[in-house]
């Protein structure tokens, strides 16, 4: 078979390869600088340490949390409620997004709201949460997945609404069964477009719960965040706002990579 | 320019095979038209068409632009419904997608999640068969296709000729007896077009199954075709089929035949008129 063209094409080309290793290099350096910057500042006493401690007193401090374990509990509490908020936003975002996509009429009618809805503060209906499930983690979990479940539904229409028509005909061709065409095609073909809001739906998780902990809750990293400023505590608050912006980063690179792969995978 | 040798082999082709006789019918279209639209603004796209495939034939659909060739394919394979008319394939009415009918659409239609050898086999696992024969048939087609080195690649490592094999090789396996083209080499280059154009050949030789092309390239349809319909502009309707005259045993050799330019010239003489009020309507 001597087909001209019919070398298999690399993945990505070494010129987008070596500018996008490039573009995480220089992003890398902005943050060492900035981080330097304010170690400087803390250092050099132009920010008094009442104020604020320097990023490495933060990251000392924080080690010692978690080697002494007084926080665990509340960080246990933090991570659980983010994991319960992340995976109900994103099945029921998933579900809604699919009934929205099949019913086109609705979809016309409700994607305003959505397009809207976040005008609304999703806090204000924490007493409506608390009269439906008690005090405790589950009006913190409802109102993070309030939070969170709308990127989700757009998500899932913006990759539904993008499978190629090619592949909608293909399924129809090979004779699936419906369910067949929408666990072995559609859902497959629209992960790219799933996965970004799943990403999403991450991040508005943390920040629904810990938001919530630190205004409304007796418990979490949020609520103990909030217990160390009231009690003037600056190196258990940073190491803890460190631990929390250290656990988001590390979430956000595994997705990133995750997504990356996927993206590569799925290009088409 | 060609050598001497090669229109000699070329002819020598032509004499020592007989032509391709139609014969038993296997798909008929009757008075078969596309209307799209409500009541007042009713977009005619196709017909009324009445069409014979006959068993084992090559049939290619040339046409201008928008005269309604894919609709022609949508309508016969089942996945529309005509407006009137009857489709048949198999002495049936067709009414959603028949088994024994495979498609094969322009763009490329493989599963970008799944690696060559799964993409093949997809269908048939999807049926439920046994292992052993899908491996069986998975293994031919790959080795058919010229795929087997790359039987563990994905889609985005492949070119689009190869992503457009992986599809034709899928609708291979599933065995079809009415495989249906809807321009399945438009976006490959030239030399690519003629090579997958033998591989076309090839497939339906040794397959024994009826096989329709759409295809805006008129040389592809000279040089693969037992028939070739011309069809006017939209409203779409066969306004000539041109019989090529090829043994079954052919291959690209032929287009350097004095048959092939006749065929070729006719093709185009039809076809022009038609481009041409395409052409005046788009200017105004």
């Amino acid at each position: 078979m001597a087909e001209a063209s019919s070398a298999p094409t690399s993945a990505a080309s070494p010129a987008r390869r070596s500018a996008h290793q490039l573009d995480g290099l220089v992003r890398i350096a902005v943050v060492i600088v900035l981080i330097g910057l304010v170690e400087l500042l803390c250092r050099s006493g132009l920010i008094q340490p009442t104020t604020m401690i320097a990023p490495s007193a933060m990251a000392q401090h924080a080690w010692e949390i978690l080697r002494e374990g007084k926080f665990d509990k509340d960080i246990a509490i933090s991570l659980a409620n983010i994991g319960a908020a992340t995976v109900l936003a994103v099945i029921l975002g998933f579900i809604c997004g699919l009934l929205l996509h099949a019913l086109p009429g609705l979809r016309s009618a409700i994607e305003p709201l959505l397009a809207s809805y976040y005008a609304v503060p999703t806090f204000i209906f924490y007493p409506v949460f608390i009269v439906l499930f008690g005090v405790g983690s589950a009006p913190i979990i409802a109102i993070a997945v309030l939070l969170a479940i709308v990127t989700m539904i757009t998500a899932t229409l913006n990759g539904l609404d993008r499978i190629p028509r090619a592949l909608h005909k293909t399924a129809r061709v090979l004779r699936l069964t419906p369910w067949q065409s929408a666990v072995r095609v559609k859902l497959p073909a629209a992960l790219p477009y799933l996965f970004t809001g799943v990403k999403l739906v991450v991040a508005y998780a943390f920040i629904g719960v810990i938001a919530s902990e630190f205004i409304l809750s007796g418990s979490g990293i949020g609520y103990a965040i909030g217990y160390a400023y009231n009690n003037f505590e600056n190196n258990d608050m940073y190491a803890l706002m460190f631990l929390v912006l250290a656990s988001v980063t590390l979430v956000n690179l595994l997705l990133n990579a995750l997504d990356r792969r996927l993206q590569a995978r799925l290009r088409r | 320019m060609k050598s001497e040798h090669t229109v000699l082999a070329a002819e020598a082709l032509l004499q020592d095979s007989p032509a391709t006789t139609p014969g038993v019918p296997h798909a008929v279209l009757q008075g078969v038209t596309r209307k799209f639209g409500k009541a007042g603004s009713v977009f005619h796209a196709l017909g009324p068409i009445d069409l014979t495939l006959y068993q084992g034939e090559f049939f290619s659909v040339v046409g201008p632009s928008g005269c309604g060739k894919s609709t022609l394919l949508d309508t016969l394979s089942g996945l529309a419904s005509p407006s009137d008319g009857t489709v048949q394939f198999e002495n049936r009415e067709v009414k959603g997608v028949p088994d024994g009918v495979g498609v094969v659409f322009q763009e490329d239609a493989s599963f970008p999640w799944l690696n060559v050898r799964d993409n093949i086999s997809f269908t048939l696992r999807m049926r439920g068969m046994e292992g052993a024969e899908i491996k069986r048939r998975v293994d031919y087609a790959l080795a058919f296709m010229g795929l087997k080195d790359f039987a563990t690649a994905y889609p985005a490592q492949l070119s689009g000729g190869m992503r457009q094999r992986v599809c034709i090789a899928r609708t291979l396996v599933q065995q079809p007896r009415l495989i249906l083209l809807d321009e399945p080499f438009g976006a490959l280059d030239q030399q690519t077009r003629l090579l997958m154009g033998d591989e076309l050949l090839r497939l339906w030789r040794e397959t024994g199954a009826t096989v329709l092309l759409i295809t805006h390239a008129l040389d592809e349809a000279a040089m693969l075709s037992d028939r070739v319909g011309v069809m006017s502009s939209r409203p779409g309707l066969f306004i000539d089929i041109v019989e090529t005259g090829w043994p079954r045993d052919r291959d690209s050799r032929v287009v350097s035949t004095p048959r092939f330019g006749e065929v070729n010239a006719r093709l185009w003489e039809r076809l022009r008129v038609e481009s041409l009020k395409v052409m005046g309507a788009s200017h105004g």
